[in-house]
């Protein structure tokens, strides 16, 4: 972790600044646009949507969800989001029929693209929604997944 | 078993590859012997950084499927570059690893 530190002091400006914190400790850094936490616990698609602030979210063509139209297993669905919306600062990712349906929300700066591949966990057959933040303004797009059984719990 | 990652140079890219092990607990399933709900256990916050730029910070939740796998690709990036991975979970445990980009 020292030898971490040294290396991310030596970068400038507000990069280094938030690497300082993450290395002391994944420490929140101070973002204007982040979403809370609270999104977390959001029971439905529409709340994660509003927590995101992306309420009024114009669906794109320039994001492609990728993801398999039928998921055998629903506890490992890969999930990989393409965002060709130029400046593209965030992708979240939403299991819209899950209890909780928020999945994760992915800040990217510093040279990373607009893409995210992971693998999520899918309770039912449900669309699985890429919310993208871009020069301030929110994007999404969406692609359902037929899950045989279902990935959360029970 | 550690954290793994693997950077690579796609043109010119690094295509970054994380598997983390964790067991991604929601909260809500219950022990097949036992009955018991086992308890939520997952990685909450996860940061990564690049030739010492941070490229991404995710806050996530239990439907990140157990052992969880990002992948990443970071512009700018170059041959023997270092990258760092931390997570972070739920009850506060840590881990981090790092490699170069190859």
């Amino acid at each position: 972790m020292n030898h971490q530190r040294r290396t991310v002091l030596r970068g400038v400006g507000a990069a280094g600044a938030v690497g300082v914190a993450a290395a002391a400790g994944l420490l929140r850094p101070t973002e204007v646009y982040a979403a809370p936490r609270s999104v977390f616990d959001a029971k439905d698609a529409a709340g994660v949507m509003r927590g995101l602030g992306a309420g009024g979210a114009a669906e794109s063509g320039q994001i492609v969800v990728k993801a398999p139209d039928i998921a055998e297993n629903g506890a490992v669905v890969p999930v990989e989001v393409t965002s060709n919306i130029p400046g593209t600062e965030s992708i979240a990712i939403i299991a819209e029929k899950n209890a909780s349906p928020m999945v994760a929300d992915f800040d990217l700066k510093g040279g990373a693209e607009g893409f995210v591949s992971t693998r999520i966990k899918l309770a039912n057959t449900s669309p699985v929604r890429a919310v993208v933040r871009a020069g301030g303004k929110m994007h999404t797009a969406a692609k359902e997944v037929k899950v045989t059984i279902g990935g959360c719990g029970g | 078993m550690a954290m793994k990652i693997r950077a690579t140079m796609v043109g010119d890219s690094a295509d970054v590859k994380v598997l983390m092990n964790h067991p991604m607990e929601t909260g809500t399933r219950k022990d097949a012997k036992t009955g018991q709900t086992v308890p939520a256990h997952y990685i909450s916050r996860i940061v990564a950084t690049v030739g010492g730029k941070t490229v991404l910070e995710a806050d996530t939740g239990p439907a990140i499927s157990k052992n969880p796998y990002l992948a990443f690709k970071v512009k700018g990036a170059k041959s023997g570059d270092k990258v760092t991975v931390a997570w972070e979970d739920n009850k506060g445990e840590k881990e981090s690893a790092e490699a170069t980009v190859g």
